[in-house]
């Protein structure tokens, strides 16, 4: 029930506070009345029709790299 | 999609694997629970138990908002759309949770009753503006993920004098229950629940935070982290409990930091903060009555509370005999346990909730479990 989805934003309506967002490819019209800042190319968390959070990207890298390095202590003499 | 593959790749997953394997002591065990069904998905549908050591186990908590609902509750909605002649709105997962006198809401609305399955509660809010003679009820169900888009819409209704839409307030509080879980007597005195150490939830973090989860380690001395729902992130937390557990540490870390700060969401805070406030208690399946575990719409909002405009008496019903589910939400017992599992229970015709919602423990394992050599899943016991 908490499953939200990382979209990326195309464009805002600042008026209504709404934006056109794409789903891997799917465009679909969330709220934006819980999150600030937002802007054109950000990726949003969406859920039940509305952005939650913004993502980090540098955050994800952060933790991609974290993974990697798991990996390679694994691959050491113990 | 970008977010999502980067976290499911099958050669980091084995180099995580390893990892873990290497930092696990072969003397003692690894007790994880997953509070959320999100992780528990995730757990089966990538099979990550067979990518941990035969001493890390995953105990599976309450799972989900749909869960969790007392059967009483679903009766409710029954009630108000059979009495009241409302239009009923709700989240999909809801309406095949079986309710009493083997109904549900599916069944309710195939013999004819108008309840409408939405996407979002902007839906149920479009349905009022275009039905003004017709009264309609938001079933709202969630977590802490889902009650800020509840709060925005109670908002907007309130503002648009939308008088013939109102909410019927289920949502409920992730803390709470995990309070709940670790002062149970199965895990405080009966040791017949062995947790060391929990995964976080994601998205219910997303929008409280990491902050709340400080006072359960401290007050309990037992590890958090907040992980996000893809398997890379189950693997990554893994691995930080476990370092955690070996080094005597219980504190909150945070896996899912791309989502996830310690103070959340304050815009999405304060917005529940207006319109909601805390029920004395509420009853959860499986952990009975929990105090201050739910919310109600506040005094301001009255006007916009089905609990106040109709009819709805508590409820006090009783789950299908012999189901299991009320263990199994508390990581007691496991699905494969349940007598009902898999013969007279199954996702096409749910007898319990864990078997309803694709995050329930019993629906992950039927799904993806099930068909795993006995001698592999008995390693998941939780004893």
């Amino acid at each position: 029930m908490c499953l939200a989805l990382p979209a990326k934003v195309l464009a805002i309506d600042a008026m209504t506070d709404m934006a056109i967002v794409s789903l891997g490819g799917v465009r679909k019209d969330v709220s934006l009345a819980l999150v600030d800042d937002v802007r054109v190319d950000d990726f949003v968390l969406i859920h039940v029709g509305y952005a939650l959070n913004k993502l980090s990207e540098e955050e994800a890298e952060r933790t991609l790299r974290l993974f990697a390095e798991a990996g390679l202590t694994a691959g050491e003499p113990a | 999609m970008k977010y999502i593959e980067e976290f499911r790749q099958h050669d980091l997953a084995h180099q995580l694997s390893a990892a873990i394997s290497k930092a696990v002591k072969p003397d003692r065990s690894y007790h994880l629970m997953e509070f959320c069904g999100g992780h528990t998905h995730a757990i089966f549908r990538y099979g990550v138990q067979d990518l941990m050591p035969p001493n890390v186990k995953f105990v599976h908590g309450p799972g989900c908002p749909v869960c969790v609902l007392p059967i009483g509750r679903i009766d409710n909605a029954i009630a108000l759309v059979e009495r009241h002649d409302v239009i009923l709105c709700t989240y999909g997962d809801v309406l095949r949770v079986p309710a009493s006198g083997r109904r549900s809401l599916l069944k309710v609305k195939a013999a004819g009753a108008d309840i409408r399955m939405v996407y979002s509660v902007r839906d149920a809010l479009r349905i009022a503006q275009e039905n003004p003679g017709r009264q309609v009820v938001f079933f709202a169900i969630g977590f802490e993920t889902t009650t800020p888009p509840t709060a925005v819409a109670i908002r907007q209704a309130q503002a648009e004098g939308l008088g013939n839409f109102s909410v019927f307030c289920n949502h409920v509080l992730t803390p709470a229950a995990i309070q709940n879980i670790l002062e149970s007597p199965e895990v405080r005195e009966m040791g017949s629940v062995s947790i060391d150490g929990f995964f976080g939830p994601s998205h219910v973090s997303s929008i409280i935070g990491s902050r709340p989860y400080e006072f359960f380690a401290e007050e309990f001395q037992k590890p958090v982290v907040i992980a996000g729902f893809e398997p890379l992130d189950v693997m990554q937390s893994a691995l930080m409990l476990i370092r955690q557990l070996n080094e005597g540490r219980y504190e909150v870390e945070n896996e899912y930091t791309r989502v996830v700060t310690r103070e959340g969401n304050t815009k999405a805070q304060s917005l529940v903060a207006e319109v909601f406030e805390l029920r004395r208690v509420f009853e959860w399946r499986g952990l009975g009555l929990v105090p201050y575990s739910a919310l109600r719409l506040k005094e301001a909002y009255a006007a916009l509370d089905a609990e106040k405009r109709f009819d709805t008496p508590a409820i006090a019903a009783a789950d299908v005999k012999g189901c299991e589910c009320p263990s199994i939400l508390r990581g007691v017992k496991r699905p494969v346990d349940c007598k009902l599992f898999g013969t007279v229970c199954t996702p096409e015709n749910p007898m319990g909730s864990c078997m309803v919602s694709s995050e329930g423990a019993c629906a992950a394992y039927w799904s993806y479990g099930r068909f795993r050599r006995p001698e592999t899943a008995s390693r998941e016991s939780v004893a």
